[in-house]
Order: structure tokens, then C-alpha cells, then sequence
């Protein structure tokens, strides 16, 4: 157990491709950090060289207070989980959680004891003389996990540990590490492409994207508040929805109508220096059937043609289109492209509202909807910026 | 060969279906072709030998060729030249594959470590395979020629290494070494491949060191692969011919089984008896390669058939 401080970390990479710029992060003893973001924004890296797998360029590495960056793997007191689990298909699974304690040359009875303790936690006991080869998926990864808390490290470092299950056993066995890792109060970093994997398990989400720390928070503040527009995408699922919009007068002009501005947001918006075209995003489940909302006075009530109702019993999701367009920006088309959605080939600007399971909405009708207005990001096209940020309107 | 092998091996099953039977039919027919030209090109021959080595046949008195039973072998096994031979290759074979199996893995993780100059690396590395054994055997000899050879030079004077047994021996198996070892240590690259990354990895996190890696996860995982290097360099070894022709045409004790069957049969023209001493080589050979394929089998991968 320990504080893990990254200060400055870069890595550069020969041909001069910079893979993580500028990390900084402190990690709290006994806290769970996820790092999460698109393939190749750089978290994995991140993660291989708080293990020693990768040099770090510059920046200083400090675990438990002591600069670590020159020091080997087997140095740093670490245990990692592996994607692929990295078992060792030759030893069976006694001989793979003990093979950290057999280096240290524990002693052997002690290492038994803490091989059969790991495996009664997760599991296993039955499983302890058998081949990798001959366990189940799940098996496997609870085998990685046991190899990582015999050795009651000073940090477990997951990358993407349960990429490889099917999605039910996925859901359990978040469940379990997360359990786990409250129980033995491991500092743990954990790296996934899965938002709803960081949603749910870190105490802290730190979003990435092209080496660039985007976003530190808890996830609640992640949801809520996001910096810019990547975050406020990435974030959520179904994910926000963005509109284009135009500023006068005090309002949003966008496609659904004048959405008006808070006193607050208006401020920041009026300040000058704001392009007056940008960008609206909007929760799914900001929206309600304008039928069964009580505030239709608070917020703004337009109508749209039903494309496609989802039921997934708790919630009705509504698909719509929106005439406007979509609203451009980069940092919008990398999360289209890492989410599919630039390959699906749909036409047109999708919108999604999720509303409450006593909605009317039918398919191919028109329906009123209601737009929560209070809780509406606005964005800068140009830096991706939510100018309607908390902290921002306070400075 | 081999699917040849798995239809023979289907025959002892009982009542195949009408398809399974045409099936089968195509697969000899396919594999017929291959068959022919095995038979043609090394059945044919091995059974003429087996042929000879059962007569008295001296190209020299050819009138007195005779059937001799295993009469040939009697003389050859109560030999000390045979054994003698025996004895010599033997131990070229093992010192030799053993030298290039430790020097192959140290080249094959060099070639695997490189990070730059790795196409160089390897080419430079493969080069003493790539010379015609015979050109680089009589390199060799000039070079130990005293007098004349750069290497002998560096000799105390008057030393003549390749007109001693040991020292013969000795230089027979550094021409060996310098020859194949580029082969074995392709093998060696090809299994070290197969050895997954994150493994490796997850063993630097385990706290191993270099050697630890090397010794409780590389070199278990690439068992496989090891064994068949060994395999082929042990029977190629076992065979050892140009190097001891041209180095000391197995003077002075030196020379190998092999040398042992090309004096007999082309020196001495004695059919009868150079037959006997190859078919001699061909069973050691096949006992070697059996033992081999016994262990090999008991490590094959397919006891573990998912290697992640």
C-alpha cells in the first residue's frame, strides 16, 4: 500500500512520437484511479511505466515517496494484471501465484498458506493443481488477480483485465475486483477503454487523449462537469448529444429551438472574446415526454418525429433526427470514430432523449418533447472547451 | 509423409462409410505422386544397400561376390575401427551440438533484442551458413596449415594442430560449430517467438531477473522448438563428413563413421562391407531420431493446447 505521485511523466519514443505528455497525478494511498480513453491515448503506456516496463523520458515517478524511474520492475514492489492474464502455461495455478513469492525465496510453508488464502478468496481452491490450459476464461483472469494479492504489493496495476471476458462474466467480475480491492485497500490503477467499466470502479476516472490528460474527478463530477467536449462524449452512455447552436439575444438558437441561458452561463457567454457559433450538449436523459414532466415552464418544450423507440423496461430511448447537422469538431469526430459511429454510414444527426417507460412516444409520430435547459453544456467548437463549466464561471 | 502416416493409421478403425472410403481413396491418390518419388529417390536405394551389405561383394574380385548373410555386420560391429569411429563422431556430435545450442540461444536472444540493425544483424549472422561447407572446410585447413595459414601462425612454432588426434578433433568440431550454429540459431529465433511478450513481462514483474526469466519461463515455454534444433543438429551432426575429409581425411584417428563407410566403399571398392557400415549409420540414426521424437513427444504442445 502506497502513495503513487507521477509528476511531469512524458514518454517520447524514439522516432519522436510523443505517447504520454506531461502526466501529473497523485494518487492517494488505498485509492482506486482508472485511466481511461480511446486506443492509443496513451494510458497503457502510462501504466507500463509506473510498472518499470517502459522508460520514462522525463518527469519523476515517485512510489511510496521514493523516485522509482530508474529502478527495475522486480524493484518497485508492483503487481500487474495483464490482458491476455500472462499465466504461466507450464506451472499450474499453485506454482503461478507462488512464482513472485518462490523468487523472493519466502519461505515455503508461507507461501503455501498465502497461496491458499488468495485462492480460498477468489475462488480457486479447487482448481490449484491444474494447467492454465485447462481453465475456464474467468478462471484464468481470477488465477492473474490471485498471482497479484499473494504478494500483498504495494500497488496492483490492471490493464484491461477483463477485456477478454464475455460481457456477463465481465459485470461479475467487476463486481468481485471491485470488492477485492476495497477489501484489501490496495492503492490499484486500473487502465480500460470501457467507460462504464471507469464509471463504476474507480474512486477517481482520469480521461486521456492523445497523451493528454483531458479530465481528473470522481465519476459523478466526471458526468457533471465535464472540461471539454471529448470528456463530456466519451462520458455516459448513451452518450451526450451535441447540437450546433448560434448566440443572440440572450438565447441558443439551435435546430429544437431558442433554448434560453441561465443567468450564470450568459454571463460567461457574453463575456466577448466567444465565438457566437457553438456547440449545445444535452444528456439523453435531460429530455422528458413533455406529457409527463411538471416543469414544462422551466424548460424549453419543442417537437420532433419519433424515428425509433427502444424499450429497455426502466426507459424508453427515442431516436430523432435533427435537421440542423451535426455539429463539427474534431475532438467530435475522434469520438465518433473510436465508438463505430463514423462506420455505421447513418445519415443525418441522431438524437437520443431517454424518457420515462409511461411515455406515448410511438414510432414515426411527432411528440413533444421537453428539454431540461439548466442542465445544458455549452462548447466552444474551436477548443472543445464547456463554457458552461462550474469552475470556469466562477474564475 | 504425414498424411500419408494419418490414412495408414485410419485403417484399423472398423466400417468407414461409403464417403469416408472415397474420401480416403482421394487422399492416397493425392498423396501417390509423393509416394512414387520417395520410393524412387530413397526407398529404392536403401533397399539396394540392404541388398549389398548381405553379400561379399568386392569391386576388385568381382567374381567372388557371394551371399553373405549378416556375415558383413559381424565384421564390422568385431571392428576396432568401427568402434573406434564410433567413439570419435560420437563425440564430435555431442561436444559440437552441445557448444551450438548455448552460443545459438545467445544469438537468437541477441536477434531477438535488437532493436536496431536487426535485417544486418541476422544477415551477418547467417553468413557461415550460407558458404558451401567443403570452401569453408578448406578455409579452415589453410588457415591451420602451418606455414602458410594465418591461424597456425599464431601457434608456438613447429606445431602442426591438425596432425594430432585431440587437437584435430578439436578443430573439427570449431568448423562445426562456426558452420551450423547460425542454423540452430534460427530455430532457436523461430521457438523464442512463440513466447509471448505479456508472459515475459508479467515475469519482470514478478520480481525475476534476467537468468530466472530465462531459465523457469523462456526456455520451458520454447521446449518444443529446442528439441526439434536438437533433433536436427544432432542427426546432421551424426553424419559429420565434409569437415573431416577435407580437414584430415581421418587420418591419425579422426575420422567419423561416415569417413569409416566412404573409405570402405569407394577407397577399398569393398560393396559388401561400406554397405553394412551405412545401413550401421542409418540405424543409429533412426534410434537417435526415435529416442528424440519419445521425448519430444512427452513435451509436445499439444499436451497444452492453448499457449497463451
Amino acid at each position: 500500500m502506497a502513495e503513487i505521485v507521477l509528476d511531469g511523466i512524458t514518454k517520447r519514443y524514439p522516432d519522436g512520437a510523443l505517447a504520454v505528455n506531461d502526466f501529473n497525478l497523485t494518487i492517494a494511498e488505498g485509492e482506486f484511479v482508472i485511466l481511461v480513453g480511446p486506443s492509443g491515448c496513451g494510458k497503457s503506456t502510462t501504466l507500463n511505466m509506473i510498472a518499470g516496463l517502459e522508460d520514462i523520458t522525463e518527469g519523476t515517478l515517485r512510489i511510496d515517496g521514493q523516485v522509482v524511474n530508474d529502478r527495475a520492475p522486480k524493484d518497485r514492489d508492483i503487481a500487474m494484471v495483464f490482458q491476455s492474464y500472462a499465466l504461466y502455461p507450464h506451472m499450474n495455478v499453485r506454482e503461478n501465484m507462488g512464482f513472485a513469492l518462490r523468487l523472493a525465496k519466502t519461505d515455503k510453508a508461507v507461501v503455501n498458506a498465502k497461496v491458499e488464502e488468495a485462492a480460498r478468496i477468489l475462488d480457486l481452491t479447487q482448481h490449484l493443481d491444474r494447467k492454465p490450459a485447462n481453465l475456464s476464461g474467468g478462471q484464468r483472469q481470477r488465477v492473474a488477480m490471485g498471482r497479484a494479492i499473494v504478494r500483498d504489493p504495494k500497488a496492483f496495476l490492471m490493464d484491461e483485465p477483463l477485456s477478454n471476458l464475455d460481457a456477463k462474466l465481465r459485470v461479475q467480475m467487476r463486481t468481485q475486483i471491485a470488492a477485492l480491492q476495497r477489501r484489501l485497500g490496495t492503492t490499484t490503477v486500473y487502465v480500460t477503454h470501457d467507460q462504464v467499466e471507469a464509471m463504476t470502479l474507480g474512486d477517481r476516472v482520469v480521461v486521456m487523449r492523445g497523451g493528454l490528460v483531458q479530465q481528473v474527478g470522481t465519476p459523478q463530477h466526471l458526468y457533471d462537469a465535464p472540461v471539454n467536449l471529448f470528456v463530456a462524449g466519451f462520458i455516459g452512455s448513451p452518450g451526450m448529444n451535441f447540437l450546433g447552436a448560434t448566440l443572440g439575444n440572450g438565447v441558443l438558437r439551435t435546430s429544437l429551438g431558442d433554448l434560453p441561458l441561465e443567468d450564470r452561463a450568459r454571463r460567461v457567454l457574453e463575456q466577448g472574446n466567444v465565438s457566437r457559433d457553438l456547440i449545445v450538449g444535452i444528456r439523453p436523459e435531460d429530455f422528458e415526454d413533455a406529457a409527463l414532466t411538471e416543469q414544462r415552464g422551466a424548460g424549453l418544450v419543442c417537437t420532433a418525429t419519433v424515428e425509433v423507440r427502444e424499450s429497455v423496461g426502466s426507459d424508453v430511448y427515442v431516436h430523432f433526427t435533427e435537421e440542423g447537422g451535426p455539429a463539427g469538431s474534431a475532438e467530435l469526430a475522434e469520438l465518433a470514430a473510436d465508438s463505430g459511429r463514423a462506420d455505421t454510414g447513418m445519415q443525418g444527426h441522431q438524437i437520443v432523449a431517454r424518457l420515462s417507460p409511461a411515455t406515448r412516444a410511438a414510432e414515426g409520430e411527432p411528440l413533444e418533447l421537453w428539454i431540461n435547459t439548466p442542465r445544458i453544456h455549452v462548447f466552444d467548437p474551436a477548443t472543445g472547451t464547456n463554457l458552461t463549466h462550474p469552475e470556469r464561471a466562477e474564475a | 509423409m504425414s498424411t500419408s502416416a494419418k490414412a495408414a493409421a485410419g485403417h484399423g478403425r472398423a466400417e468407414l462409410s461409403e464417403g469416408a472410403r472415397q474420401e480416403r481413396r482421394l487422399g492416397l491418390l493425392l498423396c501417390a505422386p509423393a509416394v512414387i518419388v520417395m520410393v524412387a529417390v530413397t526407398a529404392y536405394p536403401i533397399a539396394y544397400a540392404v541388398y549389398l551389405s548381405l553379400q561379399r561383394y568386392d569391386l576388385r574380385f568381382p567374381a567372388q561376390a557371394k551371399w553373405v548373410g549378416f556375415g558383413n555386420y559381424g565384421a564390422v560391429l568385431s571392428s576396432p575401427f568401427w568402434w573406434q569411429a564410433l567413439w570419435v563422431t560420437a563425440l564430435i556430435t555431442v561436444v559440437s551440438v552441445a557448444i551450438e545450442l548455448v552460443l545459438g540461444m545467445a544469438l537468437a536472444l541477441v536477434m531477438h533484442r535488437a532493436v536496431f540493425g536487426r535485417g544486418t544483424v541476422r544477415t551477418a549472422v547467417l553468413i557461415p551458413y550460407g558458404i558451401v561447407t567443403v570452401v569453408a572446410a578448406y578455409s579452415w585447413q589453410y588457415a591451420w596449415t602451418p606455414g602458410t595459414g594465418y591461424l597456425a601462425a599464431l601457434l608456438p612454432a613447429g606445431s602442426a594442430p591438425l596432425t594430432d588426434q585431440w587437437q584435430a578433433i578439436g578443430l573439427i568440431i570449431l568448423a562445426e560449430v562456426w558452420k551450423t550454429t547460425p542454423f540452430m540459431a534460427l530455430l532457436l529465433l523461430a521457438g523464442l517467438a512463440l513466447v509471448p511478450g505479456e508472459t515475459v513481462r508479467a515475469a519482470m514483474v514478478d520480481g525475476a531477473t534476467f537468468w530466472q526469466r530465462l531459465r523457469l519461463v523462456i526456455l520451458p515455454l520454447m521446449k518444443p522448438a529446442i528439441l526439434v534444433a536438437l533433433l536436427f543438429r544432432t542427426l546432421d551432426a551424426f553424419r559429420i563428413f565434409d569437415n573431416i575429409y577435407v580437414l584430415t581425411g581421418g587420418s591419425n584417428d579422426t575420422g567419423s563413421v561416415s569417413i569409416l563407410g566412404y573409405d570402405n566403399l569407394f577407397t577399398a571398392l569393398n560393396l559388401g562391407i561400406g554397405s553394412a557400415i551405412s545401413m550401421l549409420i542409418f540405424l543409429c540414426v533412426a534410434v537417435l531420431a526415435f529416442i528424440f521424437i519419445k521425448i519430444f513427444g512427452a513435451a509436445a504442445p499439444g499436451g497444452e493446447p492453448e499457449r497463451r
